[in-house]
């Protein structure tokens, strides 16, 4: 009986009533991550901008009247913040409104790839047999269709006449879902081997239980972290889309639509291609470190 | 401890043939894996069973087939004279109830990524019968205390812990549905030797308890001589001798038992020399296709022809006084213990 603990912890006395979980754990531990706490502001800042645009441009962007050819790719200025565009349209207001379009797609787009793979692939990992056979046969045949070829393909047959921010999802998620299947496969066959899961069948667990309260939370690690950088991915194939003229076109507004069009006139007018790109990649990076964060908390051992 | 009145389990021919296929789309059986071939025992109540034998005999299957983890290919598992049926969920839901295990590894048998409250409180959220939702956590800080761990580390994550604690935690789980029969499957073999002591010490303590009986699975014999009422040796998928634990020690009378035990390493260096030892020739054959007659006759210094024909069955031998499965059966002290 000699070891159990006895050496006592300076620290963390108080809530010893308070039962823990993985779940309160987690949430304990992200209130408490600056990393966490910097991302939640960023993506905070971003999801209000593109909701309420108008809150941090007084200028509309969607108005074209506004617009001024005579002062087209200018620079910096006290006028224009972020300099001037090709059809001379302020570049901070049409960034500000942009972030709408690329937020919207970057995050259905991940949420889709992650909900339809994460979720096929947690069954075809666990029961295996012919479902993994089925599903895994299913998601080789969108894998081995080339990612721009197809989005084309999908966006000129059902975006012809309605080319919006939802066909662009839908043809990003078509194409983007099996490789989540993939990584949550991997990961779920690898976790459902434990023997910790073999105790839970033992003592009776259905395979419910056994997938929610021990593959999942075991298997989800990789899944975060992938879904954190394809919102990147995202939002850049967004933009190459809109670029070949088959995704968001003009009037709409989008940082990969605005990259697009500033790329010809770069050495003029840089002003025009940096501001959209640094907010993609300041976008990008919170939701990288959202997942970070995430991943870490819910991981009791880097506690 | 004396066994009493009827057994608790029964085990009568228990078979696990694990088909071997080829193919990719059209699978066909080319033979079986006969990991378990033919298996009978009994337990009573509070008594422990040991069972040894070297790795590949089928110790860990029988352990999965008793556990219900795996379908027995056929025979059956009879617990308090009734039998188990996989297909009947309430059957299983109370046998689950009855007959609970200890892994080997506590690094492993543990997710980490639950508290230790949640490890071992989980037992009463899938039996719901067993606690009412406000009992549990106290009933879990209690069995924490039953097996010797602090009651306020309930809130802790498995890595917090070493591995006798961690092994200590496996087995709280265990006990959490107060069964009556618990299966350890080399309980201690990932542990260090003096934190092996303390955990035998603690399931022998809870025997007495709660009147546990146990199958204890090992390959360490003088872990299960220490712990064992009766002891069954395991070759190639059958039991080939079961006795009480000094038949088995003192009078073994199957040449694999002799050779076995002349092979624990003696601590007192006087006479380690002169003793003797057995030591057998070549590996043991494949499970998928096992020697005809007695499985051991390949590696057997006693074979003969007869061996090679008819299958011993495990009986009582003349000049012995326990079950053993070979025609020679003949008692031979190998260890000098009495």
């Amino acid at each position: 009986m000699s070891d159990t603990l006895t050496e006592q912890k300076p620290v963390k006395p108080p809530k010893q009533k308070r039962p823990a979980s993985l779940w309160s754990d987690a949430l304990y531990d992200l209130r408490r991550s600056k990393v966490f706490i910097i991302a939640a502001v960023l993506i905070a800042i971003l999801v209000v901008m593109s909701i309420i645009p108008g809150l941090f441009s007084p200028v509309n962007a969607f108005d074209s009247s506004t617009c001024d050819l005579t002062i087209a790719r200018q620079g910096v200025s006290s006028a224009h913040w972020f300099g001037t565009d090709n059809l001379g349209c302020d570049t901070y207001s049409r960034v500000i409104y942009g972030a709408r379009i690329s937020i919207m797609v970057g995050v259905f787009s991940t949420l889709a790839t992650t909900l339809i793979g994460g979720l096929l692939g947690l069954l075809a990992g666990f029961y295996g047999r012919w479902t993994d056979t089925v599903l895994s046969r299913l998601a080789e045949v969108f894998f081995a269709v080339p990612s721009t070829l197809g989005a084309l393909l999908i966006l000129a047959v059902v975006g012809r006449d309605n080319a919006g921010i939802w066909t662009v999802v839908l043809a990003l998620s078509v194409l983007a879902w099996p490789m989540v299947l993939r990584i949550m496969r991997a990961a779920v066959m690898s976790s459902k081997s434990q023997d910790y899961v073999v105790a839970a069948r033992a003592l009776g667990a259905g395979p419910g239980r056994i997938m929610q309260r021990h593959i999942l939370p075991n298997a989800v690690a990789p899944v975060i972290v992938v879904a954190t950088m394809n919102m990147g991915v995202f939002i850049a194939a967004e933009a190459a889309l809109s670029f070949l003229g088959v995704g968001i076109q003009s009037p709409d507004i989008s940082w990969g639509l605005m990259i697009a069009d500033a790329r010809n006139r770069f050495l003029q007018a840089p002003e025009a291609l940096l501001f959209p790109a640094l907010f993609l990649s300041i976008t990008v990076l919170a939701f990288v470190m959202l997942g970070d964060a995430v991943r870490d908390a819910f991981d009791p051992k880097l506690r | 401890m004396a066994p009493q009145g009827d057994p608790i389990l029964e085990v009568r021919d228990l078979v696990k043939h694990f088909p071997l296929t080829q193919g990719i789309v059209l699978k066909r059986q080319v033979g079986a894996i006969k990991a378990v071939d033919g298996v009978s025992f009994e337990l009573n109540r509070g008594e422990t069973l040991g069972v040894v034998g070297e790795s590949g005999c089928g110790k860990s299957t029988l352990a999965k087939l008793l556990m219900a983890l795996e379908k027995p290919t056929s025979g059956t598992v009879k617990v308090n004279g009734e039998v188990v049926d996989l297909h009947k969920g309430s059957n299983l839901k109370r046998f689950r109830r009855n007959i609970q295990m200890v892994m080997q590894d506590p690094y492993t048998s543990l997710n980490p990524r639950m508290t230790v409250g949640d490890i071992i409180g989980e037992p009463y959220e899938i039996h719901t019968e067993v606690a009412p939702k406000g009992d549990r956590r106290k009933k879990v800080q209690d069995l924490l205390e039953v097996v010797g761990l602090n009651p306020d580390h309930i809130n802790r994550y498995p890595h917090q812990f070493s591995g006798g604690q961690r092994q200590r935690i496996g087995i709280a789980r265990g006990l959490a549905l107060q069964p009556e029969i618990i299966v350890c499957d080399e309980p201690v073999s990932a542990l260090d030797v003096s934190i092996q002591a303390q955990v035998i010490n603690l399931l022998e303590r809870l025997q007495n308890e709660f009147g546990l009986a146990y199958i204890f699975i090992a390959h360490d014999l003088s872990v299960v001589r220490h712990i064992s009422d009766r002891v069954a040796v395991m070759y190639l998928g059958k039991i080939v001798e079961i006795g009480k634990d000094t038949e088995i020690y003192d009078k073994p009378s199957h040449p694999y038992t002799q050779a076995l035990l002349s092979a624990v390493p003696v601590p007192n260096p006087e006479g380690r020399e002169t003793r003797e030892r057995i030591i057998l020739q070549g590996d043991p054959p494949s499970p998928a296709n096992p020697p005809s007659g007695c499985r051991f006759r390949t590696r057997c210094w006693k074979a003969q022809e007869i061996c090679a024909v008819e299958e011993p069955l495990l009986q009582i031998r003349p000049g012995t006084d326990h079950e053993s499965a070979c025609h020679f059966a003949e008692v031979h002290d190998v260890v000098g213990a009495s």
